[in-house]
């Protein structure tokens, strides 16, 4: 079954189209990538999904249903969790907090509860926080659980990032970038870690990411990307060998002289 | 420096980090609940006017220092507090009743005024609310059948289940009204922190798009800043005109408002300690220049000379000092002075040195 389907979805910036009639549709507990040159248009999808933009055509559907109705902030309670290209984490609170804050989508408290902090709301602390420290121990972030994000290293916000996603307790995590720069030891965790989230969590990604070894390592299907456009879909082999994604990537230059 | 083994995820919900932390809060109350035993009259009335400000600057501190949102305009929420409290009164509701309402009043109009602002940020939503704080002292003077216009109304006497208080006449009853209405506005202050709206007011200060993508609804979480911070002030403003005995449109005016912002820039945006310090210097600051000028003159023998606008110039001064050297306020300065005593001799100057970050998504919207 499909989880997340777009159908032939394009956007336009007054007139750039930033992403022109693409489809595809990611399958439950797949781990689905996007790659593409800059400007190609994944994290406009990316933005479509978490109802950042409108398309101007097309529908975006999850689990059967359309999307395009909601606001950005119902998109989470349907268990779509993602990250940022650019880490926006929120830099004056600890980690711990941050990671609560990804508990928002299960509050059940209202203002007049958490104002006497009722038994209630205490309870449901005690869960948000169980749930935040299993993530802590996936992770393994248990050395930075009290650090303000402002003091942290690169490395560790984007781990902090995921985190947070995670504490969602998402269907489907859409991660941007997840191995920008980071060294190569921490890439290698975050192909161990995405795979964990595939494998034990059945959690299914969707990914934007220009690190073909990650991408080849962990994702059952590739999309290419480019100028908006699809170029090719399937494995990763499959895509890094697609002529036009080969054109796209080092230009047409490439096979002339191939052929000259 | 102390270690504190947690056991539970109780000690991290708690109010307090450890018990001396618990101690020593415990020890100010009794100190604050004993103060009219301690010192003179006029101190406990001066006590009353910082325990005032308290007030007013945690429902400021709400908005700005931990939701985000500049607001030039608190004076106006103050008089809406105190006009209707006193209106109240005068139509025969009990003061028990009258003061709470007055609040929820306040804290109404600060979600409407909130809706249309909304989208504002920054230097814009500072505009808006300033527009605020003079239509308001405008209306005042327009709605004259209710208010009195420029001549303003007079507070009547406070009556709680018969007992009469009053500022001048009972000191030391009023000051334990307002110490009532500031350690009930602080636990509920505390407790909204570490409840999950907290955490999402800060989640908006610091990335309004990541929140939004956590799934905070930005609009009704911003009104309901709105809502609580004017409530609280505006149970400030009813206070300050039972304080002030007699006030009228100019009580409440733009000084009011900037005042009520440099008052939480001075102690410490982002934190509830933040108010308290600087309702302290702003109430303590204008008899502690009286203090050091009728000393100076003293000494010189000069008189009884005033110099026009030197407590503006003062507070200016003061303001410029902070965000030129200590940005975190009052509060920050004392943090790191715990901090250096505490790991002695292994604190670093650039411990607290904030990182500046180029990177962010908001550029998208």
């Amino acid at each position: 079954m499909s989880l997340l389907v777009l159908e032939q979805v394009t956007v336009r910036f007054g007139g750039l189209v930033a992403v022109n009639d693409v489809s595809f549709h990611v399958g439950e507990g797949e781990v689905f990538a996007l790659v593409g040159p800059n400007g190609a248009g994944k994290s406009t999808v990316f933005n479509l999904i978490s109802r950042f933009y409108d398309p101007a055509h097309g529908d975006i559907r999850f689990r059967e249903k359309s999307i395009l109705g909601l606001r950005p902030d119902q998109v989470p309670a349907l268990g779509i969790a993602r990250t940022f290209q650019n880490i926006e984490l929120f830099e004056q609170s600890t980690v711990l907090q941050n990671l609560l804050v990804g508990r928002h989508r299960h509050r059940r408290s209202s203002l007049v509860s958490e104002l006497f902090f009722a038994p209630q709301v205490r309870s449901e602390e005690r869960r948000h926080r169980q749930v935040v420290e299993e993530v802590i121990d996936f992770l393994e972030l248990q050395a930075y659980r009290d650090k303000t994000i402002a003091g942290l290293a690169y490395g560790v916000r984007k781990v902090v990032e995921l985190a947070r996603a995670l504490a969602t307790e998402p269907r489907i995590l859409l991660l941007d970038e997840p191995a920008s720069g980071l060294s190569l030891e921490e890439t290698q965790d975050m192909i161990f870690w995405i795979e964990d989230i595939k494998k034990q969590m059945g959690i299914t990604v969707l990914m934007v990411e220009h690190d073909m070894n990650l991408v080849a390592s962990v994702s059952d299907r590739v999309l290419a990307l480019a100028d908006g456009k699809e170029l090719a879909i399937g494995s990763a082999q499959d895509v890094q060998s697609h002529p036009a994604v080969i054109e796209a990537y080092l230009g047409s230059g490439g096979r002339a002289g191939h052929d000259g | 420096m102390r270690f504190v083994f947690k056991r539970s995820y109780d000690a991290d919900i708690g109010l307090f980090k450890h018990r001396p932390q618990a101690l020593w809060y415990l020890g100010l109350l009794v100190l604050v609940v004993a103060l009219p035993w301690l010192v003179d009259e006029f101190f406990v009335g001066e006590a009353t006017n910082v325990l005032i400000w308290a007030i007013a600057g945690m429902g400021l501190m709400l908005l700005t220092g931990h939701t985000g949102q500049a607001s030039l305009g608190h004076a106006a929420f103050m008089a809406v507090g105190c006009y209707t409290c006193v209106i109240m009164i005068a139509n025969g509701v009990p003061f028990l009743l009258a003061l709470p309402l007055a609040g929820v009043i306040a804290g109404l109009v600060g979600v409407i005024v909130a809706l249309p602002v909304l989208r504002l940020h920054g230097i814009y939503l500072a505009i808006a609310t300033l527009a605020i704080s003079v239509l308001t002292e405008d209306f005042i003077v327009i709605a004259e059948p209710w208010t009195g216009g420029v001549v303003g109304l007079v507070a009547p006497p406070i009556v709680i289940f018969g007992l009469e208080i009053d500022r001048y006449g009972t000191p030391a009853l009023f000051y334990f009204l307002t110490l009532a209405v500031t350690l009930v506005v602080l636990a509920g202050y505390r407790n909204l922190l570490r409840a999950p709206l907290g955490r999402a007011f800060t989640a908006l200060r610091d990335s309004e798009i990541s929140a939004q993508a956590m799934g905070v609804n930005i609009a009704r979480t911003k009104a309901t800043a709105f809502g609580l911070s004017c409530g609280a002030t505006g149970l400030a403003g009813a206070l300050l005109g039972f304080y002030a005995g007699a006030f009228n449109h100019e009580t409440f005016n733009l000084v009011l408002s900037i005042q009520l912002l440099l008052m939480i820039v001075i102690g410490g945006l982002g934190s509830i300690h933040g108010a308290f310090f600087g309702a302290l210097v702003i109430g303590f600051l204008p008899q502690f220049i009286a203090l050091v000028r009728d000393g100076i003159s003293g000494v010189f023998d000069l008189g009884s000379v005033t110099i026009p606008g030197i407590e503006s110039g003062i507070f200016g001064l003061i303001l410029v000092g902070f965000i030129l050297f200590e940005p975190t306020g009052i509060y920050g300065r004392w943090v790191k002075l715990r901090t250096y005593f505490e790991l002695y001799p292994f604190y670093r100057k650039d411990m607290f040195k904030r990182q500046k970050s180029f990177l962010k998504t908001e550029r998208m919207r």
